[in-house]
C-alpha cells in the first residue's frame, strides 16, 4: 500500500484555519449585535444567519458559483481587483466556507453573549470602562466557552464541508481539491487503499479534535488577569 | 454639592417623574416602597437608562440634556447593584484591580484594610457569601474613584445578622472617603442607622425630602408610601446607666426616657426611632400602669383617615423635637383631643441606634 498524498489534507486544514479566523472577525460583532439588540429587523437577520442549516450544500454553491461567477459583480469586481476568479479559487473557497459555517460560529457566540447579559457590562461601564474595554475585558472572557465551540464547530464544519466545495470550487490539486474531495475522487476511481488512508486519518483527526475541546471545556474555568 | 434632576422615564405601565435638587453629603436615603421607582431612578443618575428625557446635572456639570448624553463610564458615578454582579471569570483581587486599573486608584490596601478583605483576596468570586460578595462589591466601586457612589439596596438579598454585620462599613464611607453617597432602601430601619437625608418616592415620583427626623415626622408620607412604617426619631443623651434594673436612662427634650441597658457612654449623643403605633396618648399623667416612659407634649397635626379605624398625632414634645402617634379614631373622639391640646405620650418601646449624631 503506498502512502497517501497528504496535500488535500493539509489543504482542508488550511481552508478551514483561514475560514474560522474570518468567521470570528465577522462572527463576533455580528453575534454580539444579536445578542444586545432591540431592533425591529433583528429576526430577520437571525433566520439569515440559520440559512445554512436548512438549506442542501448545492443549493448554496448553486447560488455561490453564479455570485462568485467573473461575470457576475461580485465575481467581476473580485477578478478586476485581485486578478483571479472566486470560482474554482482558494479565495472563493474560503468565502463559501465562511457563509455556510457562519451559524457555527454566530449561534454558539450568540448564546454565550446573551448567557453574559447586561448585568456584567453595566457594572463594568460603573467602573470606568468604555464599551470597548468592557467588551474585551468582560463580555469576551465571559463568553469563553461560547467562543471555543464557535471555533471548534466552525473548523471541524468546514473540514467535513463537501457539496459546497464540489459546486463552487471543483477538484483542482493545491487550490480546491480538499479532502473530502480527494476521497470521493479515490472511491469514483475504485483506490480504495487510498479512500481508506484518508478517511482513517479525517476520523482520527476529528475525533482528537473533539476529544481535546471536551476535554478542555470539562476543566475548572480557566482564570484570566 | 448637588445633583439636580429633572427628568421623565415612561415604561410600560410605569411611569417615572422627578423634578429634584438633591442635597448632597453624608448619606443621603433614597426612601419608598418596592416600586416606587427609587433603583431606576437611580439608573437614570448613572446614565443606564438611555430611554429617560430631561436633565440630570452633577455639581453643575451636565450629565444629560439638551441633546447630551454622557456615558456611565465617563460620569464618574460607582454603583453597587443589589445582586453585586462581581465579574466572575477573575477573582476577588482580580475584580478590585479591574476598577483600580482604570481609575489609577492607589488606594487599594487602604480599600481592603477598611472593609476587612484581606483574607478574601485569592477567593473565587463564586466561592463567597452574600454578604462577602457586597462587601467585594463596595471595595471595587471605591477603587474606581468615584464622585458619587450609589448604592442600589446593597443589604436586600441578606439575612438580618449579615446586615448588621454590613451596616457599620457603609455607614463609615462618607467620612472615610470624602463621597457623598445616594443609598435606596425599603427600610426605616436602614434609613435611620445610616441616613443624614432622605428623598422619599412613591409612584414615580418624589414626595418629600430633608432631614431625616423631619422628613420621617411628616405626616403625609405615611398616606403614600404605603409599607411605610409610621414613626419619628428622637434626639436623646445617655445621663445614667441604671445597674440594679439594667436600663439606660436618658432624656429627650428635657424629659426622662430609660430603655434596657445599652453599652454606651454617659453624655453619649443617639438617635432613637419610635414606631407610631407604639406611642399612646393620655390625657393625664397615668398611674398604675407598667409603662415608665411618659413624655409630656402638646398636639400640632390631627389627622383622621376616615377610610381606616385609624387617626395619627404629631406632638410637640419641646426642643424643636417632634414624635408621632398613631391611635383609633374611637380613642380620638372619647378623649375629645384637638389640636392645640396637652397631652401625655405614652412610649411602649423604643428601638436605639448605635450611631452617634453628627455633631452641629
Amino acid at each position: 500500500m503506498s502512502w497517501p498524498d497528504l496535500a488535500p489534507l493539509w489543504l482542508s486544514v488550511q481552508l478551514a484555519g483561514v475560514t474560522t479566523v474570518l468567521l470570528l472577525i465577522v462572527g463576533t460583532p455580528l453575534a454580539w449585535w444579536l445578542a444586545t439588540t432591540r431592533a425591529r429587523m433583528r429576526p430577520f437577520i437571525e433566520a439569515l444567519t440559520a440559512m445554512p442549516l436548512v438549506l442542501p450544500p448545492t443549493v448554496l454553491g448553486f447560488y455561490f458559483l453564479i455570485l462568485f461567477n467573473p461575470n457576475s459583480t461580485i465575481g467581476g469586481l473580485w477578478r478586476d481587483a485581485t486578478g483571479e476568479t472566486l470560482t474554482f479559487s482558494f479565495s472563493g473557497l474560503v468565502l463559501a466556507s465562511a457563509l455556510y459555517s457562519l451559524p457555527f460560529m454566530v449561534q454558539p457566540l450568540q448564546t454565550a453573549f446573551e448567557a453574559v447579559g447586561r448585568g456584567p457590562m453595566e457594572a463594568a461601564a460603573s467602573l470606568r470602562a468604555s464599551r470597548l474595554d468592557a467588551f474585551f475585558s468582560v463580555a469576551v472572557p465571559m463568553a469563553r466557552r461560547g467562543f471555543l465551540t464557535g471555533i471548534v464547530l466552525s473548523f471541524a464544519h468546514t473540514i467535513g464541508e463537501f457539496g459546497v466545495v464540489l459546486m463552487v470550487g471543483g477538484n483542482i490539486p493545491g487550490q480546491t481539491r480538499v479532502i473530502s474531495i480527494a476521497i470521493y475522487e479515490q472511491v469514483e476511481v475504485l483506490d480504495y487503499a487510498q479512500a481508506h488512508a484518508l478517511s482513517a486519518i479525517l476520523l482520527v483527526f476529528s475525533f482528537t479534535v473533539l476529544l481535546l475541546v471536551y476535554t478542555l471545556n470539562r476543566r475548572a474555568p480557566v482564570r484570566v488577569g | 454639592m448637588g445633583l439636580s434632576v429633572d427628568i421623565k422615564l415612561a415604561l410600560k405601565g410605569f411611569s417615572l417623574e422627578v423634578a429634584h435638587a438633591f442635597e448632597l453629603g453624608g448619606i443621603t436615603a433614597l426612601f419608598g416602597a418596592s416600586g416606587a421607582g427609587k433603583s431606576l431612578l437611580l439608573r437614570v443618575i448613572a446614565g443606564l437608562e438611555d430611554g429617560a428625557e430631561g436633565q440630570v446635572s452633577f455639581n453643575d456639570e451636565p450629565w444629560q440634556g439638551r441633546g447630551r448624553f454622557v456615558e456611565t463610564a465617563k460620569r464618574g458615578v460607582g454603583y453597587v447593584f443589589q445582586d453585586s454582579r462581581l465579574f466572575t471569570h477573575l477573582d476577588v483581587a482580580g475584580n478590585l484591580r479591574f476598577a483600580a486599573k482604570r481609575s489609577g486608584s492607589k488606594a487599594f490596601d487602604t480599600v481592603v484594610k477598611t472593609l476587612d478583605l484581606q483574607p478574601l483576596l485569592s477567593r473565587q468570586v463564586t466561592a463567597l457569601s452574600g454578604g462577602e460578595k457586597q462587601r467585594v462589591a463596595i471595595g471595587r466601586t471605591l477603587l474606581s474613584e468615584p464622585r458619587l457612589l450609589l448604592m442600589d439596596e446593597p443589604l436586600a438579598a441578606l439575612d438580618h445578622a449579615r446586615k448588621t454585620r454590613l451596616l457599620p462599613y457603609i455607614a463609615r464611607l462618607p467620612e472615610a472617603f470624602g463621597l457623598p453617597v445616594i443609598y435606596v432602601t425599603h427600610s426605616v430601619e436602614e434609613v435611620t442607622r445610616l441616613a443624614d437625608r432622605m428623598v422619599v418616592l412613591a409612584n414615580g415620583q418624589v414626595l418629600a425630602g430633608g432631614g431625616v427626623a423631619e422628613t420621617l415626622a411628616r405626616l403625609d408620607i405615611a398616606e403614600a408610601s404605603g409599607k411605610f412604617e409610621a414613626g419619628s426619631v428622637v434626639r436623646a443623651v445617655v445621663i445614667a446607666q441604671n445597674e440594679r434594673f439594667r436600663l439606660t436612662e436618658m432624656l429627650v427634650a428635657g424629659q426622662a426616657l430609660s430603655m434596657p441597658a445599652s453599652v454606651v457612654k454617659i453624655g453619649a449623643e443617639l438617635r432613637l426611632r419610635i414606631r407610631a403605633r407604639d406611642v399612646a396618648i393620655a390625657l393625664r399623667r397615668p398611674e398604675g400602669l407598667s409603662i415608665r416612659n411618659v413624655l409630656r407634649g402638646q398636639i400640632l397635626e390631627l389627622e383622621q383617615e376616615a377610610e381606616t379605624a385609624f387617626a395619627e398625632l404629631l406632638l410637640d414634645i419641646g426642643g424643636g423635637q417632634q414624635l408621632r402617634a398613631r391611635i383609633t379614631r374611637a380613642s380620638v373622639a372619647e378623649l375629645e383631643i384637638v389640636v392645640g391640646d396637652s397631652v401625655f405620650a405614652l412610649v411602649k418601646s423604643v428601638s436605639f441606634d448605635r450611631r452617634a449624631l453628627p455633631k452641629g
